[in-house]
């Protein structure tokens, strides 16, 4: 009986507490960077596209919603020719930026994508690449990485020693 | 191998606590894998052997049970012995191998989302396996420069890590001379001496070689996709007549790549350049896609609407006085058959010269009738003594080539083996062997890449060297009627070969069509047919240039000249033309002549060319890789290639249209055939020599527990969004009728039958290796048998008799030269050369000349020369052969832009100077 009693009090005393919910769409809730909503696509700190179109998103995204093809500049850099990701499908678990080996894909606060159409939401490049580098600033993948793709030479990337020359014995 | 090692001895041992019975003269790794026990490794390959140079597949031994403490070895440098305990997951051994695996990383670079071997790396499985997860270098990596190496093979030398493979492969087992190792201590490079195209005809293979990154196709590179996103199908070359198995893999419609398909008996673990990069014709921009009808004849075809096509089939097929039909030595069997079941048996014709006709017929009569066995690349490998007449194989058939280059060890490796080398030991076997080759003997005209191997390559003319074949035969057996004239040096060359022909084992001869002489054939035959009645198991095989051209040949029908007198009689008005282009087939003015007098020329074909183009209705069908069929390869094994995706729907598969055709004049209304299956049936039935492949191909029924296997790997990625930009509702997936593989993901996981293997993938391996657990041992046998059906087997009854030598004089005009045909991998063959790839290798059309016969006319070998064969004039190329005979010259042959030539003939050759013509060789 008691129990009943303090209850009925307690949910009582709610009616006079700090408001949870919001009044959305006119007051937006704060949510945090690492919120996972809309995806997008990133460029390096040069601005160019991060995307090397490896593929690894489109391998882990568990329904199989992204789709891409590589292509290659006049430098040989690796971009996609398209990237395509069906949101209709989407179930924004985070596993492509979790895969991704450059931080070109990431998740971003924002889940505001609602549609009459579902046609419209199949989002194709041009609708996913933004022009910063979204949430990891200063990485720029060929740096890092041993190829020669016109970013750098061959040897000067971070932690690179110039290239062997073969014809010395001794060095 | 297993066929090799008499006794094949087995031996008990344990592996983990289980016991096995394993073979005696195999070493531990081998072992080890042939029993599904996965053990790290890099620098062994099955078909190159042990090195023991990566230092990754330690696991520890115990000599006997009484052995507590045992040691660590390397699996792939241990033979097996009696009672031998082996663990290979010990806490030591993992460190042990892991600490391996971080060494070898060291310089490895952070690529693998640029890399093209990401998903199907050897090294990324390796570190996986060996529990290598995190690096822990932090220093300076090093760096290397790449070169080009040419249109097929990209070089990005950082990745590499040193397993010396790719020179193993290149230099050892394939026998190339422009790459090496270069360098030393932890600098070594592996390329060639300066940028350059690689010279070898099997470079393609250093991509499946090749553990890592370094060597990566190019053709892929270029419309690049990950292993695991292709849709695959078991697959056959048709770009020669050995019927190398491929696996064809297709992305978004477009044919991706082609990788080595495991066939013990076949191509084993490799493939040739011509069959690995020529299938970029599938998707060039001259592919027909949509009917195109000629509404009268002197107007140009147009793109047919609706039912145009049913409309003008209906009248052609209905409305002239008889229907010829042309089939096609690069088109399946079934597709032929159609063909013939259409017009009827009597008013079919193989769409091959008649020469060629000629030559196959006799081939195929000497294999079927004859008691010479015709053997798998697998058994010349496994030859001791092997003699080529006439054949260039590095340019006509080349995996040929490559399995001769085998044989060639076959004799040392016996020695070495006696010696208490084992076989797998290569470092050991190669340091023992040094120069020694067994028996090979090459007679060419010109100089061929085999002649290397040879003792003392015999170049003369086409006819010598059929007289030195009957002579050897001769000597061989004396019922073996000899040839009158024979000179000293062939008749001591004929006694040398006679004398290694008959110590030896396993000898096989290897001839074939392309020297274009029926008495070379015969010549073969008897140096076989006297072999064999000395009880002397002998081996014959026979090289035809087309992928079907012997399948072809058992359909039955005449000859393509057959087909043009009866419509110059004007017995018949109407042609159709299956997947041909005559114009390689004859001179132009006859095959104009024929269209001209026809009233409907109707032409299925995949690629437009110039038979295509005078089509009055033009009908795209599938190439291989829209269409499935049996082809026939030279050795008479019958093979199947499947869908790998499916067509449009304007463009149907060959027997499929021929069987609308047939509806129209049959005025059914069903279509003859429901399936593909049905048509084989039809075939067998109505040609019993084919009747086996229907009973023993799985048909489209064949499920596994109620599955269909899948052509998509279980990682297929994109399903829901690859054509969601056309619609965003998924489209049911096409359905395959005709064959028990799905264009899908889902469906069986088990290991298929072996001839239905769409890709190769094992738990932990998704590289080129995992080949190795499909197989019963490394380098054996696919489970379950290899893939295809013998159609061709020695009448091991007959009688042996032998052919009479029939050789007629040349018919030389004084003052002319003798020109024959001279092949080229790439270019001569017709649907490779429309490849991108391969366009780029293919050479200007030149003559080979002696020395002497130019040095009369003063010119040099820059020079080019103007070559009038019975009126008709061709520019090419003067090429330096010192070895061809005088007065006769090598014409490449079948190169784009090149006329039809009917060689060899005697023709007039105008010496040009220098390059100061500004003609393009090869015109007219």
């Amino acid at each position: 009986m008691y129990s009943i009693i303090r209850s009925i009090w307690l949910t009582f005393l709610h009616a006079f507490h700090k408001r949870e919910t919001v009044l959305y769409p006119e007051e937006k809730p704060y949510l945090p960077p690492r919120y996972r909503g809309r995806i997008i696509l990133s460029r390096d700190p040069d601005g160019k596209e991060r995307c090397v179109a490896c593929n690894l998103c489109a391998a882990a995204c568990p329904v199989d919603c992204i789709s891409l093809q590589s292509a290659e500049d006049d430098d040989g850099r690796r971009y996609p020719e398209f990237f395509r990701i069906n949101f209709s499908r989407c179930i924004f678990c985070g596993f492509c930026e979790e895969a991704c080996p450059t931080y070109a894909i990431q998740l971003i606060p924002d889940f505001e994508m609602g549609e009459y159409n579902r046609q419209n939401m199949v989002y194709e490049k041009e609708h996913l690449l933004i022009d910063g580098q979204g949430k990891y600033h200063g990485y720029n993948y060929y740096r890092q990485a041993g190829v020669d793709m016109g970013v750098k030479g061959k040897g000067e990337g971070e932690n690179e020693e110039p290239p062997v020359d073969i014809k010395s014995l001794l060095t | 191998m297993k066929n090799i090692v008499p006794g094949g001895r087995m031996i008990k041992i344990e592996i983990n606590g289980k016991y096995y019975e394993v073979k005696a003269e195999k070493n531990l790794l081998e072992v080890s894998l042939s029993l599904g026990i996965n053990i790290p490794h890099f620098c062994y390959h099955a078909a190159l052997g042990s090195v023991g140079a990566c230092r990754l597949c330690a696991v520890k031994k115990y000599r006997n049970a009484s052995d507590t403490k045992g040691r660590l070895i390397m699996s792939c440098m241990e033979p097996v012995t009696e009672g031998l305990i082996l663990r290979t997951e010990e806490s030591d051994v993992i460190k042990f191998r892991a600490a391996v695996l971080e060494s070898l990383m060291i310089n490895h670079p952070h690529d693998c989302p640029v890399c093209d071997e990401g998903g199907e790396c050897h090294l990324q499985d390796m570190t996986v396996m060996t529990g290598h997860n995190y690096r822990s270098y932090n220093f300076k990596k090093r760096t290397y420069t790449n070169q080009n190496l040419g249109p097929f093979i990209h070089h990005e030398m950082n990745r590499c890590i040193q397993c010396y493979r790719c020179v193993r492969f290149y230099k050892e087992y394939a026998g190339g001379k422009d790459f090496d190792v270069f360098a030393s201590h932890d600098h070594v490079y592996f390329g060639r001496h300066e940028d350059g195209i690689l010279d070898s005809e099997f470079s393609g293979n250093l991509v499946e070689v090749c553990p890592t990154g370094v060597f990566t196709d190019k053709t892929l590179k270029s419309h690049f996709t990950r292993k695991w996103d292709l849709t695959n199908a078991p697959s056959v070359c048709v770009h020669c007549s050995v019927g190398c198995n491929t696996i064809a893999g297709e992305r978004y419609g477009i044919l991706r790549r082609i990788m080595s398909r495991y066939n013990g008996s076949v191509n084993g673990y490799f493939l040739c350049d011509r069959g690995r990069f020529g299938y970029e014709f599938v998707n060039h921009e001259n592919r027909l896609k949509k009917v195109k009808i000629r509404l009268s004849k002197n107007e140009n075809p147009v793109v047919a609407e609706n039912d145009q096509l049913q409309v003008s089939l209906n009248s052609a097929l209905s409305d002239n006085k008889r229907i010829i039909g042309i089939g096609s030595p690069r088109a399946s069997l079934e597709a032929n058959y159609a063909l013939m079941n259409l017009v009827g048996t009597e008013n079919f014709y193989h769409g091959i010269s008649k020469s060629d006709y000629e030559l196959t017929k006799t081939a195929l009569h000497i294999l079927q009738n004859g008691p010479a066995h015709s053997p798998s690349l697998k058994e010349i490998e496994n030859a001791d003594v092997v003699f080529i007449l006439g054949e260039d194989l590095t340019q006509t058939a080349p995996m040929i080539a490559l399995a001769v280059r085998q044989a060639a060890r076959n004799i040392p490796l016996q020695a070495g083996e006696k010696t208490g080398i084992p076989r797998w030991h290569d470092a050991a076997q190669r340091d023992r062997t040094q120069d020694i080759k067994s028996p090979i003997f090459v007679a060419n005209p010109y100089q061929t890449k085999l002649d290397e191997l040879s003792r003392e390559p015999y170049h003369a003319s086409i006819n010598e060297i059929a007289k030195l074949g009957f002579a050897v035969a001769a000597q061989i057996n004396d019922n073996a009627t000899s040839v009158k004239d024979v000179d000293t040096r062939q008749y001591m060359l004929a006694s040398e070969i006679a004398v290694a022909l008959k110590n030896a084992k396993n000898p096989v001869i290897i001839s074939g069509i392309h020297c274009g002489n029926k008495e070379m054939l015969h010549a073969a035959a008897n140096i076989a047919f006297a072999l064999e009645a000395l009880q002397i198991k002998s081996s014959l095989c026979l090289v035809v240039p087309e992928s079907n051209s012997m399948g072809l040949g058992m359909i039955g029908g005449k000859s393509l000249e057959d087909a043009y007198r009866r419509i110059e009689q004007g017995e018949a008005d109407t042609l159709v033309i299956l997947e041909n282009d005559l114009y390689r087939r004859a001179e132009k003015e006859i095959v104009d002549e024929v269209f001209q007098k026809c009233k409907h020329v109707i032409v299925l074909d995949h690629l437009m060319n110039d038979t295509a183009s005078k089509a009055d209705i033009l009908i795209p069908v599938g190439s291989f890789a829209e269409s499935e069929g049996t082809i026939v390869s030279n050795e008479g094994r019958a093979q199947r290639y499947y869908k790998v995706f499916p067509s449009e729907k304007s463009v149907p598969e060959s027997w499929r249209m021929i069987g609308e055709m047939i509806k129209i004049v049959r005025d059914q209304i069903d279509h003859p055939w429901k399936n593909f299956d049905q048509v084989a049936k039809e075939m067998g039935d109505d040609i019993p020599e084919f009747s086996v492949i229907h009973q023993k191909m799985p048909g489209n029924g064949f499920r596994i527990l109620n599955e269909k296997i899948t052509r998509q790997p279980l990682r297929f990625s994109g399903r829901t969004a690859n054509s969601a930009h056309i619609a965003v509702n998924e489209p049911k997936l096409p359905q395959d009728h005709d064959s028990p593989l799905a264009f899908s993901m889902e469906g069986s996981n088990e290991v298929p039958p072996s001839s239905l293997v769409p890709f190769y993938w094992t738990p932990g391996w998704n590289s080129a290796q995992s080949i190795n657990f499909y197989l019963d041992e490394p380098n054996g046998s696919m489970k379950g048998g290899d893939p295809g059906i013998r159609l061709i087997e020695a009448n091991k009854n007959a009688k042996v008799s032998f052919f009479e030598p029939d050789i007629t004089d040349i018919e030389q005009k004084p003052g002319e030269f003798w020109i024959i045909p001279v092949y080229r991998i790439f270019g001569s063959e017709e649907l490779s050369s429309k490849a991108k790839a391969v366009a780029e290798r293919i050479p200007e059309p030149y003559v080979l000349m002696n020395e002497k016969d130019i040095a009369g006319s003063d010119k040099n070998e820059n020079g080019s020369a103007n070559i009038n064969i019975s009126g008709k004039e061709i520019f090419v190329k003067i090429k330096i052969d010192p070895d061809i005979p005088l007065g006769i010259a090598g014409l490449t042959v079948n190169l784009p832009g090149m006329p039809f030539l009917n060689l060899p003939c005697s023709g007039k050759i105008k010496f040009a100077s220098g390059n100061s013509n500004n003609q393009k060789p090869g015109r007219p």
